[in-house]
């Protein structure tokens, strides 16, 4: 199956006041159509970032692009002129993103704010723009009713300080798939809501995408959050994806320490006998980050060449695809 | 909000009477008496003292208050101890000239201060926001007084491009009274040679008047856009695929143009006091120009009248800029 999105080797640095911050440091991934693909990491592993150079969203300065290709319909995104990239955004790579309550206009009403989303690219001729107006408020209405929003057509007219986190977060999701974008990537939409309130959400995200069958990359750094919805799951820290399989593979048998680790600090009540272990160590310094593999200093398995070399990503099993020295050396193409 | 309009009403009725007592007080004890000067040089002891008894200058200062608010309260502002007019008929008289001053004044800072402001944040760092952070700077540091008389030595005495002063050339009548600001009456009598006349008058003094506001509004909205443009509100829209065009003057600006209303208001009333010096500078036949010229014959009740009318005049303005707000910000609510 061809992916619709692929990311290559993707390095970014950010000049900081510091220095420079080595961000991403060659990111591989790629998203197959209708797909569900998460991004799980630590907090500053560079999750959000790789979700904002997909959309060319991150500020140029002080962000710079090192190497790598982002290719979406076969195309280059990074090499697309700041023109196009408008005409993709929202239309066919859509983002929802983590905090409800900061990303909607607080001086806007819903209506305004939707309306102005739908007819983004269709009011380029603007002698019909009323009467695309009145469709667009149509639709908008229409997707409140989607999102689950109660008595949509009343309360399109309020403004987001009306709402609730969890619908502000609906509206958000209605706004991102107002034009059935084929790529939806949704960076950490549960985080900033209460439990039972992500339990709907994740509900609500899973059935319209199942039902408009966009392709879905799902960020988090909540492994259970990912489990709920993907197909596949990445494994990302401090800048690269350290291993990539589907679903049931990475809870089953995780490869790598890292991933160990990750599942280790889980709380569970069933199954588990022993407390959460957690992992040794805190997030690394980006500026002057470890050489060799970025984990070596916090893995219990570190050997000598974990210092000095990056390791490459190994296909060790069937699209189980892992970036640690402990598995042979067999380069692969593409995972 | 039609109660707390009500409110504010009754509140300003309360602050006039406040603002009378001290414009009251400040007269009576400022050294000079009123009654020698109106007199005259070679006046006897007698003759001053029929004045004083006239005027009711002998009597305790509380009866004289009593009286003076008497007749306020039926719109009798007294009599000029000099000229002996009344000085409503002389306000009717200055007012528009100084209230056309004002309004051309303080539409040139709001519509190019939010301008410049946007252009300047916008465009950032770029020789256009030095430009104008050189203007705004300029602005805020020189004395109104000081650049009316720069610009009337550069532009009326060394090169001939604007009159010295007044409202209209001596040999040019005024356009038939309607609204008596002589820019809109000249147009409703399709008069365009008294509308350029006017025109052509009244633009250095309301440059002058309207500088340190367009330099204050701004350097406000220029901070606000800022602040504004890195809003998370702001990088969704953008993921949303909104145009730049629409994102700034609509989205970002509405989010800015609360702070910069509060100084809008704040300015306003800046610029009534100004309004004296610039009348001055540029014998501009307004009330400001009026209450010098009685101030400096201790003629109490023309000042008084004028600082009375100005005051009344801010406060209308202030419960205009807290309505403002209400348009603006859905989350402010009137109770």
């Amino acid at each position: 199956m061809k992916p619709v999105l692929e990311i290559t080797d993707l390095k970014i640095e950010f000049d900081t006041f510091e220095g420079t911050s080595h961000v991403l440091d060659g990111i591989h991934l790629s998203l197959g159509k209708k797909d569900t693909l998460g991004l799980v990491g630590e907090t500053g592993c560079g999750k959000s970032i790789t979700a904002k150079a997909i959309l060319r969203l991150l500020p140029v300065p002080p962000a710079r692009l090192v190497s790598g290709e982002i290719l979406f319909g076969g195309e280059d995104l990074l090499k697309k002129s700041d023109e196009e990239m408008k005409e993709i955004r929202g239309r066919q790579i859509a983002m929802v993103f983590q905090d409800p309550m900061t990303f909607l206009n607080p001086v806007f009403s819903i209506e305004e704010q939707l309306v102005d989303v739908i007819s983004a690219h269709s009011n380029r001729n603007g002698s019909r723009k009323e009467i695309d107006r009145k469709e667009a408020k149509k639709k908008a209405v229409a997707l409140l009713g989607e999102v689950k929003i109660p008595q949509p057509d009343v309360r399109i007219k309020s403004y987001p300080h009306e709402f609730s986190g969890g619908m502000r977060q609906r509206v958000l999701i209605a706004m991102a798939l107002s034009r059935s974008p084929q790529v939806l990537i949704a960076d950490e939409p549960t985080t900033a809501l209460d439990v039972t309130i992500q339990a709907q959400i994740l509900k609500l995200l899973h059935e319209l995408v199942e039902r408009h069958g966009n392709s879905v990359l799902l960020i988090s750094h909540d492994l259970g959050v990912v489990a709920k919805v993907c197909r596949r799951i990445a494994v990302m820290y401090a800048g690269s994806i350290v291993e990539n399989c589907s679903t049931e593979a990475l809870f089953n048998e995780p490869f790598h320490p890292y991933t160990q680790g990750l599942l280790n600090s889980i709380l569970t009540f069933s199954k588990r006998k022993d407390a959460a272990q957690g992992i040794q160590g805190g997030i690394p310094d980006l500026i002057h980050p470890p050489s060799g593999c970025r984990f070596h200093p916090r893995c219990s398995r570190a050997m000598k060449i974990c210092e000095i070399e990056k390791p490459s990503p190994v296909e060790a099993e069937k699209n189980h695809v892992v970036s640690c020295h402990l598995y042979p050396v067999r380069k692969v193409k593409s995972f | 909000m039609k109660r707390f309009i009500l409110k504010r009403l009754a509140l300003m009725i309360v602050t006039l009477i406040g603002l009378s007592v001290v414009v009251f007080i400040v007269s009576r004890v400022a050294p000079g008496d009123p009654a020698k000067l109106a007199a005259g040089p070679d006046a006897t002891e007698e003759m001053v003292q029929v004045i004083r008894e006239e005027f009711g200058l002998d009597r305790p200062l509380v009866i004289q208050y009593t009286i003076y608010m008497k007749g306020l309260i039926q719109g009798d502002f007294g009599r000029s101890i000099r000229t002996r007019h009344l000085v409503w008929d002389d306000l009717k008289n200055f007012m528009p000239a100084t209230f056309e001053l004002v309004f051309v004044s303080i539409s040139f800072s709001i519509l190019f201060g939010i301008l410049f402001g946007i252009l300047s944040a916008v465009y950032r760092d770029t020789w256009m926001d030095h430009v104008i952070r050189f203007f705004t700077i300029t602005g805020v540091a020189v004395p109104m007084f000081w650049l009316g008389i720069m610009l009337q030595l550069l532009f009326s005495a060394k090169v001939h491009l604007f009159p010295l002063g007044g409202r209209l050339d001596t040999m040019v009548l005024p356009p038939p009274a309607r609204t008596h600001f002589f820019l809109i009456d000249s147009l409703l009598a399709g008069d365009w040679g008294t509308f350029a006349n006017g025109f052509h008058h009244i633009l250095l003094p309301a440059f002058v008047l309207s500088f340190p506001a367009l330099a204050s509004i701004t350097r406000i909205n220029r901070a606000e856009m800022l602040e504004v443009l890195h809003k998370d509100f702001v990088l969704n829209e953008k993921a949303q695929g909104i145009s730049d065009r629409l994102i700034i003057f609509k989205y970002a600006l509405k989010n800015a143009l609360i702070p910069t209303l509060s100084m809008i208001g704040l300015r306003y009333g800046w610029m009534l006091g100004g309004t004296i010096l610039v009348e001055t500078v540029f014998n501009w036949p307004g009330i400001g120009n009026y209450a010098v010229g009685a101030a400096v014959y201790s003629d109490f009740q023309p000042v008084m009248a004028v600082t009375i009318i100005l005051g009344l005049n801010f406060m209308i303005a202030n419960l205009l800029v807290d309505l403002g707000y209400g348009f603006l910000d859905p989350r402010v609510k009137y109770e």
